[in-house]
């Protein structure tokens, strides 16, 4: 039980630890998971995260950056002042449990719909579209020379990949192959600059509270890029969860997050904002295809896969919204 | 030909007992898929319910675009085609009305309540 070997592992690395209390299984699949537990500890109960890849499950898939990146790329970034937990421990051999790391628990919603709707966070959600230009200005900022090593990716290759993903799943789709070329079209070419990319930084991986933006998580698509890359893809329109006239996660305009990303001293360019946005729609909508042929292929035969599948039409209506529009 | 009721009629029985008769019984995680089973019947419905017609429509406006015939499959595959080449862009006379029509027709069936959707369908009117 994995309760045991928690508990020999936090009174080797937390001073005082006697055991571990409440653990529960958050989510994820078969080769990543999410625990929640709470440090036993006579100053009272330190609440913490684990997120592992159990034994057996090393290898990470080809496009993400690995458990023990993460854990790096997360301290740094709370070193430098972006909202983000604390890594209390990186896992090693001797704790049994697999690779992964332990993190210090953030209170607060990481449900988009919630944070969008409820009373709790009236008061936060004007704020929060300026605040997270400021959080990914940090982030772009973060010192290339400590970074932990992380796949490169220019929008010539990133485009080049998806149109083999979307060819691998032989599923047909006009709009998908007007979306390729007209990124093929718009390819802004190489970034002026490189610097960290998060990768998957939007509404649902973000910890929200009454004050805004507390966490920054799942770092596991963190790569070197065009840092519009992050401002295009926050404002993917499945990530407004139904709010489509604000584009910043449904929390604001694209104005207030250019305004926030350059309060804080960097440049935004909004034609490369844009061709990430359309590629970040269309990333969306190959995944739903991927989905749909995981559940074809096993072993996940679920009923939400086989949904997911009938998600892509979503996308392929937002592309003609951004290439196509029709008169208002 | 087959006897009745339709299979639209059994299957949204089905949801109906499921959404009536189940829902109220259990909780947690099981109510959550209880919850996904009866979209996804309720999206069998919708498609049973339209999807001749708009095929049909579909496979009209195709023809008329490629200049050639076929099932709706088989056009799609070569409409995808032609894009992927460059021979037919949005600049070609019908793609982006053909587009617009053929995805109208898919939220229709996938996702009736989605924002996009429900603002172009307000154009439509």
């Amino acid at each position: 039980m994995i309760e045991a070997e928690l508990s020999r592992s936090v009174r080797r690395w937390c001073p005082g630890a006697t055991g571990v209390a409440g653990v529960a299984r958050l989510s994820g699949g078969a080769s990543q998971e999410t625990w929640r537990f709470d440090i036993v500890h006579p100053d009272g109960p330190i609440g913490a995260i684990l997120r592992r890849s159990p034994k057996g499950y090393g290898a990470a898939p080809t496009r993400a950056a690995g458990l023990t990146a993460e854990a790096q790329l997360m301290q740094l970034a709370y070193e430098a002042g972006v909202p983000s937990p604390r890594v209390m421990h990186v896992l090693v051999p001797a704790d049994d449990l697999g690779t992964g790391f332990v993190m210090q628990r953030v209170e607060g919603e990481t449900i988009a719909r919630k944070i969008l709707r409820d009373d709790e966070f009236a008061a936060a959600r004007p704020q929060l579209a300026r605040q997270i230009g400021g959080v990914l200005a940090k982030l772009h900022r973060l010192p290339g020379d400590k970074l932990p090593e992380l796949r490169s990716r220019s929008a010539t290759q990133e485009i080049s990949e998806f149109d083999r993903d979307y060819r691998s799943l032989d599923w047909p789709k006009p709009v998908f192959e007007l979306a390729l070329r007209w990124l093929r079209d718009h390819d802004p070419g190489p970034s002026a600059e490189m610097t960290l990319v998060h990768g998957d930084f939007r509404n649902g991986n973000l910890i929200i509270g009454a004050d805004g933006v507390r966490a920054v998580l799942d770092w596991e698509l963190a790569h070197l890029g065009d840092p519009m890359e992050d401002l295009g893809w926050v404002c993917v329109n499945s990530w407004r969860f139904g709010e489509i006239d604000k584009p910043v996660g449904g929390f604001g305009s694209r104005e207030e997050l250019f305004a926030g990303y350059e309060a804080a001293g960097r440049k935004v360019d909004p034609s490369r904002v844009k061709f990430w946005e359309v590629m970040g729609t269309l990333r969306w909508g190959i995944m739903c295809g991927g989905m749909m042929q995981r559940f074809r292929e096993g072993p996940d035969h679920s009923m939400e896969r086989a949904m997911i599948g009938r998600r892509a039409s979503e996308t392929e209506i937002d592309l003609l919204r951004l290439l196509a529009p029709r008169g208002s | 030909m087959q006897d009745e009721p339709t299979p639209i009629e059994l299957t949204k029985s089905v949801a109906d007992f499921l959404r009536n008769d189940i829902a109220p019984l259990i909780s947690g995680h099981e109510a959550f898929k209880l919850r996904v089973a009866i979209n996804i019947l309720e999206l069998v419905t919708r498609q049973l319910t339209r999807e001749e017609g708009s095929d049909a429509a579909e496979v009209e406006r195709l023809r008329g675009l490629l200049g050639v015939d076929g099932s709706v499959a088989d056009l799609n595959r070569a409409l995808a085609e032609r894009i992927a080449k460059g021979e037919v862009d949005l600049a070609t006379p019908g793609l982006a009305e053909h587009l617009w029509q053929t995805t109208m027709d898919k939220l229709a069936v996938d996702q009736p309540n989605y924002a996009s959707y429900k603002r172009e369908l307000g154009r439509d009117r």
